[in-house]
């Protein structure tokens, strides 16, 4: 009889199915991760930042540096969401793989897991890719820019957690439409990625504290900046804050998939 | 740990599936020995994927009792399953990675090594007739490959017993010759095979010995042979008549056979010698446009117990 494997070993496997797909577009993704940084920066970071006259409204600093770690956290999100959108339902839905690994000794949660576990992953590739940008562009201020590697990766798994758990219900992709649309397009633009949310109204401002990619923008930009040391107790919450969501979305993805692949 | 007898690999007793009020599975008791091929028969909704799944351990039972390979599916899923092959109604390969990534994955999901996993690979794409196509990717395949394929993997951790959900459904004639000639090798290594078909002729190539179910029911058990005999006739003599002259035939028929099957196209005599019952409808001067002299098969045996056909 075949004996059975520690199931951290069996969330590798999952991991594995995901890379091998992953290598065939290896190249191509590499280069697009450096690529898309590198064009952002430059038109947005150079070209139209050098309108933006008022330093004091940005922190003292260029537009650059301002704006280069607010990127990174905006790209974290959008990485985390769409990787946690139709490669799940897709696996559950069009070409079943997951129904495949669990007709074998791996379970639902591992299937889960080893999938959240890619997300970070890939996570971890482009954040890394963008601060290597940043540093480039010489938009870091602070030694503390390294950490906003990870600080991106949970931004990127506050965002990943909860979609994941959302796709894993879904039998088309009709809705993840509407979410992007709606939900991640205004994120980016308003959660204080391109300009400080102390320019929005008070409403939005209170609105805008509530979203994720809030707390991810202020974490690496406290980092890039070095400014995070200033406030401690602010630092604290958003990591917190983004920690629950990513937990509450890797527990709730678990649940998920037990329900669609138990059964179904 | 074994509770049932060491030759029963699967012993259902009471099992019973239930989605909600709907009753999928209704307390089916059946046991499949070591190196046995058994078959469950029935048209589409008779219970027979449902049954399938909760012996693979990846859907709960709702009542009764289950043991696989002397194990609870419910509190050892995961070892029954590391000792189980799959082959899902649907397929399940990743039409993105290559014929061979498909079967090194697999193998990887039961923690095989990645040398064991290739040494593996390579036989069973021999096996599977695919080893010129193992470099190109899963898509473009034909449904009869892709089929092959979805054996080929679920042989990959060498199972003791192989499920097998409509195998060749959807399949040409040439596609499902070639994977009934890949399942008998199977049988005759010792690989035990459980299978589920609508088809009867796959019953009688493949099967040692079927369940017939419907309506979420068992209502025969035997072999092919077995069953014939219990239900049907040794021959069976179709007669096709012109549109309209079926319906005036009555009581024309009578005596001619043991039993008179009216079908909306034709009429099934069930006879011992099938040419005499031919030779006595045109003595009676009746004018089938068609006579076909046939051996019973498992289909005469499922609309005699149903009285529908199998495949409507």
């Amino acid at each position: 009889m075949t004996s059975l494997a520690h199931p951290a070993s069996t969330i590798g496997r999952v991991f594995e199915h995901r890379f091998l797909q992953y290598r065939r577009t290896f190249r191509s993704s590499i280069f697009s991760s450096f690529l898309s940084p590198v064009l952002f920066l430059t038109a947005m970071g150079l070209g139209l930042g050098a309108y933006v006259s008022d330093s004091s409204a940005v922190g003292g600093v260029s537009y650059l540096v301002f704006l280069a770690p607010g990127l990174l956290a905006a790209t974290a999100m959008q990485t985390g969401s769409s990787e946690a959108s139709f490669p799940i339902m897709g696996g559950l839905v069009w070409n079943k793989i997951f129904h495949a690994m669990y007709a074998t000794p791996i379970s639902p949660r591992d299937i889960a897991l080893g999938n959240l576990a890619w997300i970070a992953a890939r996570l971890t590739l482009i954040a890394t890719t963008f601060t290597i940008v940043i540093v480039l562009f010489g938009a870091a201020e602070s030694p503390l820019i390294v950490l906003a590697i990870p600080a991106a990766i949970l931004t990127g798994m506050a965002f990943a957690g909860p979609m994941a758990a959302f796709a894993a219900t879904q039998k088309t992709p009709n809705r993840f439409a509407s979410i992007f649309r709606f939900g991640i397009t205004p994120l980016f633009l308003f959660s204080g990625t391109f300009f400080p949310i102390s320019s929005l109204p008070a409403a939005l401002q209170a609105f805008a504290w509530l979203t994720p990619l809030f707390h991810g923008v202020a974490l690496t930009r406290g980092l890039s900046l070095g400014t995070i040391t200033d406030d401690p107790f602010a630092a604290a919450i958003h990591v917190i804050y983004l920690t629950t969501l990513a937990t509450v979305g890797a527990w709730l993805t678990i649940r998920n998939f037990q329900r669609r692949l138990v059964r179904g | 740990m074994p509770e049932t007898p060491p030759t029963s690999l699967i012993h259902a007793r009471g099992l019973t599936k239930r989605f909600g009020g709907f009753v999928a599975v209704d307390a089916i008791d059946f046991d499949v020995a070591r190196g046995e091929s058994f078959g469950f028969l029935g048209p589409n909704g008779a219970g027979k994927t449902s049954t399938m799944r909760m012996i693979g351990c990846v859907s709960p039972i709702s009542d009764g009792t289950l043991r696989v390979m002397g194990m609870n599916p419910a509190t050892h899923g995961p070892q029954i399953r590391a000792n189980l092959g799959v082959v899902p109604q649907q397929d399940t390969l990743d039409l993105e990675l290559t014929v061979r990534e498909n079967l090194a994955i697999y193998g990887r999901y039961f923690g095989l090594s990645r040398a064991e996993v290739g040494r593996r690979a390579d036989e069973l794409l021999e096996f599977a007739q695919l080893t010129e196509r193992a470099n190109d990717q899963v898509e473009p395949l034909s449904g009869g490959m892709k089929r092959r394929l979805t054996i080929a993997r679920s042989l990959i951790n060498e199972p003791t017993v192989l499920l097998l959900d409509e195998p060749t459904t959807g399949l040409d004639p040439q596609a499902r010759h070639l994977l009934w000639d890949r399942l008998y090798r199977l049988k005759q290594r010792g690989v035990t095979l459980v299978l589920t078909t609508h088809y009867m002729d796959e019953a009688e190539q493949l099967c040692d010995r079927l369940v017939v179910m419907d309506k979420a029911r068992i209502v025969a058990e035997g072999s092919p042979r077995e069953l014939i005999e219990r239900y049907s006739t040794r021959e069976v003599t179709e007669l096709r008549f012109a549109p309209g002259i079926a319906e005036t035939l009555d009581g024309q028929l009578e005596g001619i056979a043991e039993r008179v099957e009216h079908l909306p196209d034709r009429i099934l005599l069930y006879a011992e010698d099938g040419e005499a019952a031919a030779v006595e409808v045109h003595q009676r001067g009746l004018k089938p446009e068609t006579v076909l002299v046939r051996r019973s098969s498992l289909e005469d045996v499922f609309l005699r117990l149903t009285g529908r056909s199998l495949i409507d």
